[in-house]
């Protein structure tokens, strides 16, 4: 039986240890919620037969009794620009029409290890660059509490299958908030790691510097599974850290008494909805009355970090993309020349969006702008950086907004690209500084749900998991669910 | 050195010496587009400027100081047929590109 | 130090060289596919190699230990950090569409190396500018016969093999010094095990920048970029080339313009490839997937413990130790392998000055005869040493003992078996020897009636015909003593 839809992956593993149902159940469950969701836009593809064949696979391990992982049997998603061999990866562009790679990515190998079977990949933003999965070839993806909304991009898929009760568990990647913008306006929990914290090897780069894989679940509890699975030092990845990963599970103790929540003054002071604010307090106080202290904070900065991310991720990205040109893949234009193959290919086959970022990362690198834009950006990065070096001194994590409103209306940003870039503005500092975020549901307004991001310091995510699980210890947001009004009746 | 770091308006003709460095081509509309975007957003990092970063270290990476390195040991390389099964056009084991013209040395 | 060559009446001619040499190591710079030559199109690639979407580089530590010793044997400065950058820019042999290379803060910089030139009586010193690491791209085959009509073939096989780009200052007055500083590179990086920088297979190339202006001016004119000049005797004839083309330019009034030129052997002309303008905005920035090359004091120092002996140093302690004139010194280390062979027969010899005769006037010859390097033949230093033992003993003759240098090149072997094999052995039977001296006497009594007389002219031409007649084996020493008791007077 495949049950309850939005049952999490402890309490799946928990049905699969008793024997009331088998992974191959769970996997075709899932891939039929797929089906069903294709209005939801939230996969781009299935991949039915290795999915049955790694269910049976885990059935048969369970059977012997030598499972890999709490996650093993548990169907999960990963985003379409997770690098998986024999599969597609097109990050949603037409420039990798008819991709499919010829090796194994990281997160995808350790996602096997683990034996979490991977079931599908999901709809994004254009290779990464969006805040609202709407700058996708395969048109946008929806999310499930509204569906005349967006998800949030640029992991809008990833984040609408989890909250739409099609996976327990999603994959995503972090640039400068794409984890936790659509956490946050899909009503679910979405970590972005330390940077280095998981290889970044077969992650299909946007910004070097700051792209991170991560997880999304319903629960904190269900994200530090995810998380411990993808986790860890990768010798392929030259940014990989090559730190232990603590035991994320174990970290999760339902006590937060003592610990200190610095509020940054810069992320309450205006700009966001105060409706989002209000929700955001009342999460302070829920974990104050659990036992944590508060405090004021400041990231005397941050009114510079969406410009300093801007020509951060541009210049990475229009040096990341350059490999696209239809000479070894993907998709090549008609052309008589070699200069009007590369013309045509890159012109045909990237989306405005691509363009625009790589237009205006190509004009930040250009000679006689480097200084003034690239090298002034990486300095302004250090300042960032301190200040959240400063901040931590007085606090062990950092509470703000995940972002500024909550989930907008499908085509309300289009046609103002910096009014879209500022979605990203409690997000960036992060990815900017290196650091971990989490954002978790912490309440509604309008009926759309409204995120908490939780900053750690460098590598403790244990301590955001720790303080999201006895969160949601102690509130029941994560257990309200959309009603599945996208599904076509069968 | 005494190099003022200034950030310039950006015009058509900029657009599209970029364009050309990025291998896009653009419509005449598109330029004319991509330029009031460009220009907004440049407009809106400009805003880096009244900082003052006299003496700021540029940061790379976060936390990482050296790179790491591997040992020189060769591995079994890529099957050639799974190298150039991607390409769009290939003749045995090489991939085909249209040939380089004059009017593409620029 | 005598006049350098100037190769222009009117100009000074100006030249820095830009070379490129791959590494010898097993895998490539950043992926774990192996560096191969002449294989099939892409059969030795890893994703890494092909720009797949999603791979990373990792630096070979090999590479690092390979442009430390380079850098070490050229006087220059390792830096304690070094940054890899990327330099965009598309080609279709260019998989990612940039190369990572060193920019701003590279390997090493500020050495130095001396040249020999033919006709100076002292070594030119050359500045080195900076080392740095680089990948190599792949290849365009544009050649009809193999891509046709429309197309051009792209080979991936070279990319990602590794490089170091050495950067000389503009110290070069002449081709002729150009090329003697190539070759005196090339032998040292082969000397220091850095490459195997066989030009043929595109492992040693160079580009070189050219200007000319007037002598005794100080400003530098402007310059143009020759590339790929891949043979010794291609740089020189380019070079004179493009001398004569800026120099026609200059005397005719108009003035250099910057650009890359295309050398065309057939012709013997160079001709402009490309102008720089807006395509050399290489948007050069730190590479984001790879942190600062860092290196400790400590592995600099072990790398210059573990650097073999440098030409000019052996040189110096051939000439002390085994008394060497300096130009014999200089040609016994011309290349590593010719000196570690003389040392070892000198070790193994009684005569190191003897044994470098032989290796000068014998050895030499044969290896220039068959244009092969003494480590691809079968001769060993014990079995030269041998040879030369058997002729200082007087076992053997020196005439005799000479062929044997071509039948050990060739087939290797023991001088002393092949010696009693062939009956080489020198005749000091006194019978035979005195019967021989007496029929040499007989036959031409003219002269050994003028040695009687006090006139020891002919006594040479009568030693000549003892020999003849013992077919080279006697013992001269033996045959002189007795021609002379003979025809005493
Ligand atoms: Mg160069
Ligand atoms: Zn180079």
């Amino acid at each position: 039986m495949a049950g309850d839809r939005f049952a999490t992956a402890v309490a799946l593993r928990a049905d699969l240890d008793a024997g009331r149902v088998s992974s191959l159940t769970l996997v075709e469950a899932a891939l039929a919620r797929a089906e069903a969701a294709a209005g939801l836009g939230a996969f781009v593809h299935l991949q039915p037969e290795r999915a049955h064949a790694d269910a049976i696979e885990s059935d048969q391990r369970r059977a012997r009794g030598d499972l890999r992982s709490p996650l093993d049997g548990i169907p999960v998603a990963i985003k379409d620009l997770m690098v998986q061999l024999g599969e597609p990866c097109t990050c949603a562009s037409r420039i990798l029409e008819g991709f499919v790679a010829p090796y194994q990515g990281t997160a995808a190998a350790k996602l096997r290890e683990a034996g979490a079977v991977i079931v599908g990949r999901t709809n994004m933003d254009e290779f990464a660059m969006g805040s609202s999965n709407e700058h996708s070839i395969y048109g946008v993806a929806r999310n499930p509490w509204d569906p005349a909304r967006t998800p949030g991009g640029s992991s809008g898929g990833s984040a609408a299958a989890v909250a739409a009760g099609i996976v327990p568990i999603a994959f995503g990647s972090d640039t400068g908030g794409s984890i936790r913008q659509p956490a946050s306006h899909c009503g679910v929990v979405g970590m972005k790691p330390s940077y280095g914290r998981v290889s970044r090897y077969g992650l299909v780069a946007f910004a070097s510097s700051l792209d991170q894989i991560g997880p999304f679940a319903r629960t904190a509890s269900d994200c530090a599974l995810a998380l411990a699975a993808i986790a860890g030092h990768d010798a392929a990845d030259s940014t990989s850290l090559p730190e232990a990963v603590p035991d994320y599970a174990a970290a999760l103790n339902g006590d937060v008494s003592g610990l200190v929540i610095g509020l940054p003054r810069e992320y309450f002071a205006e700009g966001a909805d105060p409706a989002v604010v209000e929700c955001v307090r009342e999460a302070v106080a829920e974990l104050e009355r659990a036992g944590a202290k508060t405090r004021e904070v400041s990231l005397p900065h941050t009114s510079y970090a969406i410009a300093t991310y801007y020509l951060i991720a541009t210049a990475e990205a229009s040096s990341n993309l350059a490999r696209y040109d239809g000479v070894r893949f993907g998709r090549r234009a008609q052309a008589r020349t070699l200069g009007e193959m590369y013309r045509r290919t890159r012109s045909e086959g990237f989306g405005a969006e691509v363009k625009r970022r790589i237009l205006l990362g190509t004009y930040v690198l250009s000679a006689g702008y480097y200084d003034a834009y690239y090298r002034k950006a990486m300095q302004v990065r250090t300042l960032l950086r301190r200040d959240f070096e400063e901040a931590f001194r007085g606090c062990d994590l950092i509470a703000t907004p995940t972002a500024p409103e909550v989930a907008f209306r499908i085509g309300e940003k289009t046609a103002d690209p910096l009014k879209m870039y500022l979605s990203d503005i409690y997000t960036v500092s992060a990815n900017l500084a290196g650091i971990p975020g989490l954002s978790l549901p912490c309440g509604f307004v309008n009926g759309l749900p409204v995120g908490l991001q939780l900053l750690g310091r460098a590598l403790d995510e244990a301590t955001l998991l720790r303080v999201a699980d006895a969160y949601q210890r102690r509130t029941s947001w994560h257990e309200q669910h959309p009603t599945p009004s996208w599904e076509r009746p069968t | 050195m005494s190099y003022v770091a200034t950030m310039a308006r950006i015009n058509p003709a900029e657009v599209e010496r970029i364009a050309d460095l990025a291998r896009l081509e653009l419509a005449p509309d598109e330029v004319e587009r991509m330029t009031a975007e460009l220009e907004a957003i440049l407009g809106y990092v400009a805003a880096l400027e009244q900082l003052d970063t006299t003496g700021v270290e540029p940061t790379l990476f976060a936390r990482l100081v050296a790179t790491p390195m591997r040992d020189d040991v060769a591995a079994p390389p890529l099957d050639p047929e799974a190298a150039v099964a991607n390409a769009p056009e290939r003749s045995g084991s090489a991939f085909v590109v249209p040939k380089v013209l004059e009017e593409d040395e620029s | 130090m005598s006049a350098r060559l100037q190769p222009h009446a009117n100009y000074e001619v100006v030249i820095g060289l830009e070379v490129h040499v791959h590494l010898r190591t097993d895998s490539k710079l950043f992926s774990p596919a192996p560096v191969r030559y002449g294989d099939p199109p892409n059969h030795d690639t890893h994703p890494i190699d092909l720009g797949m979407p999603g791979v990373l580089p990792v630096l070979n530590r090999r590479v690092v230990e390979l442009g430390v010793r380079a850098a070490l044997a050229t006087h220059c400065k390792v830096h304690p950090q070094s940054i890899f950058a990327r330099k965009n820019y598309f080609y279709p042999d260019l998989p990612k569409g940039y190369q990572i290379s060193q920019y701003e803060d590279p390997l090493a910089t500020g050495g130095w190396l001396e040249i020999d030139v033919a006709g100076y009586d002292a070594p030119v010193r050359v500045g080195l500018t900076r080392i740095h690491i680089e990948e190599d791209a792949g290849k365009s085959i544009h050649d009809t016969a193999i891509a046709g009509e429309a197309g051009s073939h792209v080979d991936l096989n070279r990319a990602g093999v590794p490089l170091l780009e050495i950067v000389s200052e503009p110290d070069l007055r002449s081709p002729e010094e150009a090329a003697a500083y190539l070759r005196k590179l090339r032998e040292l990086l082969r000397w220091a095990d850095v490459s195997d920088a066989d030009m043929e297979k595109g492992q040693f190339r160079c580009d070189a920048n050219l200007s000319l202006r007037r002598h005794g001016a100080t400003e530098l004119g402007t310059r143009t970029e020759l590339k790929n000049l891949n043979s010794f005797r291609f740089v020189e004839e380019a070079l004179y080339a493009e001398i004569a083309r800026q120099a026609e330019l200059l005397d005719g009034g108009g003035r250099v313009v910057q650009a890359t030129m295309h050398y065309e052997p057939a012709r013997r002309t160079t001709r402009v490839m490309r102008l720089k303008e807006n395509a050399d905005d290489y948007r050069y920035f730190p590479d984001p997937d790879l942190l600062p090359l860092r290196i400790a004091d400590a592995d600099i120092e072990a790398v210059r413990r573990a650097l073999p002996e440098l030409p000019d140093d052996r040189r110096a302690r051939f000439e002390s130790e085994y008394a060497l004139s300096e130009y014999d010194a200089r040609l016994l280390t011309e290349s590593r392998a010719l000196a570690d062979f003389y040392e070892a027969a000198a070790t193994e010899s009684s005569a190191p000055k003897v044994v470098a005769n032989w290796m000068l006037r014998d050895v030499l010859a044969q290896l220039k005869e068959r244009e092969c390097e003494i480590d691809a033949t079968q001769l060993t230093p014990i079995a030269l040493a041998k040879l030369i033992a058997l002729v200082e003993n007087g076992r053997v003759t020196a005439a005799s003992a000479r062929p044997l240098v071509a039948a050990l090149i060739e087939h290797g072997g023991d001088p002393e078996a092949l010696v009693r094999e062939r009956g080489l052995e020198a005749v000091s039977d006194t019978g035979m020897l005195e019967s021989a001296a007496d029929e040499a006497i007989a036959a031409h009594p003219d002269i050994a009636a003028q040695i009687r007389g006090g006139d020891p002219k002919g006594l040479n031409f009568l030693m000549g015909q003892v020999m003849k007649r013992t077919q080279g084996k006697a013992n001269p020493k033996a045959v002189r003593e007795i021609l002379a008791r003979k025809l005493e007077a």
